[in-house]
């Protein structure tokens, strides 16, 4: 029984060969709709789509340099009833991380679905991103997975990935159903696509495609991909440190950050179905306001800042996963994410905890054990 | 560091904690005056949330104390308060808020003496370690 297929590539066209495979998948006859990132027919915009007419993929590009938003949120909104319906969701590493974060906290099911994941080749900022799209976002796209396959690395035009991708050690989707492996795959003769799960060895054993073994030079390119990135972000970590290291470094840190809240709702795990920093709470009595001027003699407006962004680690900084969202979705270039995952790589650890590996491990605040974490019980 | 008077914030539960300092005072035990006592119902309703806004606020140090493992009136809201104490120890303690400004401890509700100790101990180690600098700085 074969658990791993290739899918034909012809002449470098890996997004026509994915066309092919999208379409083969959502003619089965039990795959309802097929959720996958489209160009859609507006200047150099890529979005997530949800594809029920195996003739509407003509868009469709998982490899391109974008990433306008973290889907989890979509595939959460699509799963959180019975949709009566099975979907296929192609997502990136970071997106089914999340997703299972969500699941784990009721919002969102996997039982309709199937997740397909794409070896991840990273991603421009939304601003750089459309910027270099323009009207022609297959060329950057089609560009891109060339340089980086071919050991081009990921710069172009004098941008580069963002930094929550240069430091992400996640690169490949170990959680999907399905993995399609392009490092250390070779990519000109074709795709290598992997069924990690019952589910995904079932749907890869229905498609009528050529058998494959696994690509003996995939390991080693992963390790060195994954080495890379590590070296990253164990930088990136100790760089956040210095700078961001006290209450006082916090305060500056953020001192450019207006409380628009757009680093909560691009966040992909940010749960609250409400925010409490929206709600009534924080609507203060004009009189307040006078009150903590009094008393310190002087106060930023609005207030606040600090103590959300503290607030909004203690909530979710254990089932953050890095994508780095939040700093795309600042207006005024925080790197929100550098502090986010710093914390969160240390409260994880404390829990014994990795966001997004698995729909197993409780979320470390929605359990407890009778005898544990005796060490910050006590005043000695 | 002489004339410093450190202030605490302590969230203790009305059970336990809040009967014990209760039973200090009936019983006239003398403890430093630096706590200020929020009495809440259970260790297990103290969002992390509001240690985050004791400490932003100028606390010099916060004490979360309820009743000890297994006596929780809400059966297990300790147990849950003890996970959030370490994942907030975990964030302040990357941001420089010493070890001992941030304390969880269960006091039962006959521990009248176990009560004024605790606050004395607290206090003298706070003492030592000297003011929050965040309140000298513009709030932000
Ligand atoms: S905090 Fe930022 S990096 Fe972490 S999951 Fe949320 S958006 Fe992604
Ligand atoms: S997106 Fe940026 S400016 Fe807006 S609240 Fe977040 S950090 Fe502040
Ligand atoms: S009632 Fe005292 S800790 Fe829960």
């Amino acid at each position: 029984m074969a658990t791993a297929v290739k899918i034909d590539v012809k002449e470098q066209n890996l997004l026509g060969a994915f066309q092919g495979f999208f379409k083969i998948l959502l003619e089965l006859e039990d795959i309802h709709a097929l959720l996958v990132p489209q160009q859609l027919p507006v200047k150099g915009s890529v979005m997530p789509t949800l594809v029920t007419d195996p003739d509407q993929l003509d868009g469709v590009d998982p490899l391109a340099p974008a990433f306008p938003l973290n889907a989890a949120r979509v595939v959460s909104r699509l799963t959180r009833k019975p949709m009566g319906g099975k979907v296929v969701a192609v997502l990136r590493p970071c997106e089914i991380r999340a997703f299972i974060e969500l699941v784990k906290l009721n919002q969102g099911s996997t039982e309709e679905l199937i997740l397909v994941g794409v070896d991840c080749l990273g991603a421009y900022s939304n601003a750089d991103y459309y910027r270099l799209a323009g009207e022609n976002p297959r060329e950057i796209t089609e560009r891109f997975y060339q340089n980086v396959l071919g050991g081009k690395g990921t710069q172009m035009d004098g941008v580069d990935i963002t930094a929550a991708c240069k430091a992400c050690e996640h690169p490949i989707p170990d959680q999907a159903d399905l993995v399609v492996g392009l490092y250390g795959v070779d990519t000109q003769s074709g795709l290598y696509v992997e069924g990690k799960t019952p589910k995904g060895e079932d749907l890869i054993q229905r498609l009528g495609l050529p058998a494959a073994e696994t690509p003996p030079s995939r390991e080693g390119a992963i390790g060195a991909l994954v080495a890379e990135r590590t070296a990253y972000r164990d930088k990136m970590f100790a760089d956040t440190r210095e700078a961001a290291g006290s209450l006082d470094q916090m305060a500056e840190y953020f001192s450019h950050c207006i409380n628009c809240y757009n680093c909560r709702v691009a966040c992909p795990v940010c749960y609250c179905k409400e925010c409490v920093f929206v709600t009534d709470v924080f609507y203060h009595e004009p009189a307040q306001y006078l009150k903590w001027s009094r008393r310190k003699g002087v106060i930023k407006m609005p207030t606040d800042t600090v103590f959300y962004h503290l607030t909004r680690l203690a909530h979710m900084s254990t089932a953050c996963v890095g994508c780095g969202q939040c700093s795309n979705a600042c207006p005024n270039d925080i790197p929100v994410m550098e502090v986010f995952r710093t914390m969160a790589h240390r409260t994880q650890q404390a829990f014994e905890y990795e966001a997004g590996k698995s729909l197993e491990e409780k979320p470390p605040l929605s359990d407890f054990r009778e005898a544990e974490f005796e060490e910050v019980v006590g005043i000695s | 560091m002489e004339n410093f008077e450190p202030t605490i914030i302590a969230f203790v539960c009305n059970w336990c904690t809040y009967t014990a300092a209760d039973l200090a005072g009936t019983s006239r035990l003398i403890y430093p005056k630096n706590v200020r006592l929020i009495r809440v119902m259970c260790t297990g309703m103290v969002d992390p949330q509001y240690i985050i806004k004791a400490f932003l606020e100028g606390a010099d140090g916060v004490l979360v104390s309820g009743c000890h493992p297994g006596d929780c009136h809400y059966i297990n809201g300790n147990y849950k308060a003890r996970r959030r104490m370490k994942l907030i120890k975990e964030i302040l303690g990357q941001l420089g808020i010493e070890e001992q400004r941030l304390r969880l401890t269960w006091i039962g509700a006959s521990d009248g003496i176990q009560f004024a100790e605790t606050i004395r101990e607290i206090v003298s180690q706070i003492k030592a370690l000297g003011p929050n600098q965040t309140q000298f700085k513009m709030a932000m």
